[in-house]
């Protein structure tokens, strides 16, 4: 596994060489600082711990100041762990978008835009109940049944209801890198990933 | 809202070709390349631009044609590389930025004044 730390900026267009027009997001991304190194004997498991984006020293607790002040860094604002990375890493090492390459697919994490409280329509998909004529009316967008009467007797888990929407982890897998500009720190993904402007992402890419 | 300036940095990089100002109402033709298979050839679309929309490589602009009677639309990106050259036939003189009432009229009533320069 190989991967990075960044921030949506936003989506636009461009073009490839033959001329096709291809929808992409932009995404900034590190440099992230190796804030600690977990190995097998010490913790279990191998794997490298990140540290991105600017943090005000006075919104950061004493724990994580500690933390990354062993790294020789200041404040983060987001920390992640890679497993099994790569190439070896020390700490206080920076990673920068050159752990990828153009065209490779990897993988972005990110919390969606929350929604508040939605239908089902919206949340689940539902078609909704009937038509609109012929006397129906109140019960366009509603869920319908939730279950039979005296047995079961209760609702069901996980029944599919109204409630809050959005604010979800997700992963999208397979984006293609369409370009990568080091100079800048910034990656171009095809299609769309999860979250608001200036959300974080976490890039990974596993082979 | 400004644009983020790392978009603009994006966007900058797409080549934009320059061709001559055009707007709503005006009568164009595009010229654009045509892929089939392996060969390559060159093909014109003339008509009235019916908007433009977006900014930058984003942007876009829709030209209204009838052929054999039946109203042709075609939108193209302004930084397509396929296109190879606009020319401008005439300027219209219309009062808005999306003349679309013009797809409800047909035959005389479908003509638009030439401006005045």
């Amino acid at each position: 596994m190989s991967g990075i730390l960044g921030k949506k900026v936003g989506m636009t267009s461009i073009y490839d060489e033959s001329g096709k027009n291809i929808p992409v997001t932009v995404i900034e991304a590190g440099p992230c600082i190796v804030s600690q190194i977990r190995t097998k004997d010490v913790d279990g498991y191998d794997a490298v711990q990140l540290a991105y984006g600017e943090k005000k020293e006075k919104h950061t607790t004493n724990a994580l100041k500690g933390h990354l002040h062993k790294a020789g860094t200041g404040p983060k604002a987001m920390i992640a762990e890679f497993t099994r990375f790569e190439k070896k890493k020390s700490l206080g090492e920076t990673v920068t978008v050159e752990v990828f390459m153009e065209g490779e697919f990897v993988d972005v994490v990110g919390v969606t835009k929350g929604k508040g409280f939605q239908g089902v329509v919206k949340r689940h998909g539902f078609g909704g109940v009937g038509q609109a004529t012929h006397g129906q009316h109140n019960r366009l967008r509603a869920p319908g049944s939730i279950g039979a009467s005296s047995y079961p007797s209760r609702v069901f888990k996980g029944m599919r209801m109204a409630g809050r929407m959005g604010g979800d982890r997700v992963k999208l897998i397979n984006l293609q890198i369409v370009k990568i500009i080091p100079e800048k720190n910034l990656i171009l993904v095809k299609g769309a990933v999860p979250g608001p402007k200036n959300g974080f992402l976490k890039i990974e890419r596993w082979n | 809202m400004s644009k983020n300036a790392l978009i603009q940095f994006v966007e900058d990089q797409v080549a934009i070709k320059d061709f001559p100002a055009f707007s709503a109402g005006d009568t164009i033709t595009v010229t654009y390349k045509i892929i089939e298979g392996t060969k390559e050839r060159l093909q014109k679309f003339q008509g009235v631009v019916l908007q433009r929309v977006g900014e930058g490589p984003k942007a876009t602009f829709t030209v209204r044609k009838i052929s054999n009677n039946i109203g042709v639309e075609r939108i193209f990106p302004v930084a397509s590389p396929f296109i190879q050259e606009i020319e401008v036939n005439k300027k219209g003189a219309v009062r808005r930025a999306r003349i679309f009432y013009l797809r409800s009229l047909r035959g005389k009533k479908a003509r638009i004044k030439e401006a005045r320069r």
